[in-house]
């Protein structure tokens, strides 16, 4: 387990899987800060 | 006037193009990274026409195989081809660069392509009554050094190059102007092909673009209409046209949009068509050096889609079952899924286990799995699976199961919209007419968000049934 409290996360989300927005919100409720935001496409 | 529309046909052309992997956005942003070594180890690992033809994804792409067949041909599927194969199908056609390039030419209104001499000569018997500008190779490196893109062979044995339409404009640069000619060239080809094949002879009424090209000058980047383009240069005449854009999912919008000016009448015969990414041509290159691979992105796809009155035989696209991703939707997988698959069945009283298969974006795994970016295909079947087994359809342990018997390998090459779904068609309408399928789904998604305007993504989904009438 990792502690994401007053962390800097960059939030890297694949359509297929995980989106960018979906892991700001869940690092973000984890206590995190998150720098960077994005959602890729590897097709 | 209303009538149900229904899918004809569907047609593909694969042009074989190892020449320009050096094109695609990846390659050429490696090669200036890295030059020379990157150049060599593509040259080295390029197909041949032959083995392109053979190649097992190519021969159901143009109706010679089934996709079932993929499930037991042992991977990677280049290594497990046939030596030789038929280079044309129920389906569509690979054709030969050479070919492509006489097309190149014919799509070339603006005259903006110079051809090498010597390369001009050889494929004059192929050229017909097409006119073309011929250059010296002096002058073909004197172009290029001034801003043309050369077109052709790695190591600047090149076949021609293409002029800027405008200096002081990037929408009409070199690189731009060959991507949109290859997509209008590719596109033709399609389209002339589904016409030439029969299946009627009521003219084309209008033309649905639906790829991911963008068209235009400084004052419109993106301005669009090639499937006018693409029209004229088939030799379709009695056709109007626009284009549709959502990205990969473009065709099955279209798809939907072309069913509906079908049946309120407006059109009795809508084609939609669409050609290749250039762009995409080399994209998962890397992974293919690390594991010994052929190049395997070396060809751009073009497709044309019939969709007529209904002529009581061909299969019916159920506009009732058609479904778009809405603004409040969620774009997380499952979300996605819900809204494009289950939600129009269960509007409908149907489970996902009615459906014989579902056509989703079946990119081929033997391109995407060394690059890091795995099935993209199963991945997607899964979920759907998955869905069904949490509304009770099926078991947990059945999931496997139900992605065999309603899903696919993916066998689609790369080329950005023409993997979703659409490839499947020919099949689908196959297995509708003269098969056993009662419904087919068809599911596409697009990455609206690359194009950094929104966060969202994008999908549409439509049933096509088998003709009752």
């Amino acid at each position: 387990m990792v502690d994401l409290r007053n962390k800097l996360v960059l939030a890297l989300g694949e359509r297929d899987g995980i989106p960018g927005q979906a892991l700001l919100t869940c690092a973000e409720s984890a206590g995190a800060r998150v720098i960077y935001v994005a959602t890729q496409c590897f097709v | 006037m209303t009538t149900r529309p229904v899918i004809r046909a569907a047609r593909f052309v694969l042009a074989h193009v190892p020449d320009l992997v050096y094109a695609g956005s990846k390659p050429r942003r490696e090669l200036a990274a890295r030059g020379g070594n990157v150049r060599g180890q593509i040259r080295e690992r390029l197909r041949s026409f032959r083995e392109a033809v053979a190649y097992a994804p190519h021969q159901v792409m143009i109706g010679n195989r089934a996709p079932e067949d993929l499930w037991d041909l042992p991977r990677p599927w280049h290594a497990h081809s046939a030596a030789e194969a038929p280079g044309e199908g129920p389906a569509g056609a690979v054709i030969d660069e050479p070919t492509f390039y006489t097309w190149l030419a014919r799509a070339d209104s603006a005259h903006l392509i110079r051809f090498d001499e010597a390369f001009a000569a050889r494929v004059e018997p192929l050229l017909g009554n097409t006119r073309i500008a011929t250059a010296s190779p002096d002058a073909l490196r004197s172009a290029v050094a001034s801003g043309a893109e050369p077109i052709g062979d790695l190591d600047g044995r090149w076949i021609g190059a293409v002029l800027p339409g405008y200096a002081q404009d990037e929408s009409l640069a070199g690189p731009v102007l060959l991507e949109n000619l290859a997509t209008k060239a590719t596109g033709a080809l399609a389209l002339r092909r589904l016409l030439d094949d029969g299946g009627g002879d009521e003219p084309v009424d209008f033309l649905l673009g639906c790829g991911e090209e963008a068209v235009g000058d400084r004052y419109q980047r993106g301005g669009g209409n090639l499937a006018k383009a693409i029209g004229e240069l088939a030799g379709v005449r009695t056709a109007g046209g626009a284009d549709v854009k959502a990205f990969c999912a473009g065709p099955v919008h279209a798809l939907i949009i072309a069913g509906a000016l079908v049946a309120s009448g407006l059109h009795r015969r809508v084609v939609v068509v669409a050609g290749g990414s250039l762009a995409k041509l080399g994209m998962k290159f890397l992974g293919h050096l690390a594991s010994g691979y052929p190049i395997l992105e070396d060809v751009l796809a073009g497709v044309a889609i019939d969709v007529v009155s209904d002529d009581g035989r061909s299969p019916v696209i159920n506009l009732d079952a058609a479904a778009v991703h809405r603004v409040g939707d969620g774009a997380a997988p499952h979300q996605m899924a819900a809204v494009l698959t289950q939600a129009p069945l269960c509007a409908r009283g149907l489970c996902l286990s009615d459906v014989d298969r579902f056509a989703v974006e079946l990119h081929n795994p033997d391109i995407t799995e060394p690059a890091g970016s795995g099935d993209v295909a199963q991945r997607n079947y899964q979920m759907i699976a998955a869905l069904a087994a949490q509304a009770g359809e099926i078991a947990r342990e059945g999931i496997p199961s139900f992605v065999r018997r309603h899903g696919l390998p993916g066998f689609s090459p790369t080329q950005g919209h023409i993997p979703s779904a659409i490839p499947y068609l020919p099949h689908a309408i196959a297995g509708l007419t003269t098969g056993e399928f009662r419904r087919v789904q068809l599911i596409a998604k697009g990455s609206l968000f690359l194009g950094r305007m929104t966060e969202m993504a994008d999908g549409a989904s439509f049933l096509l049934e088998r003709n009752a009438r």
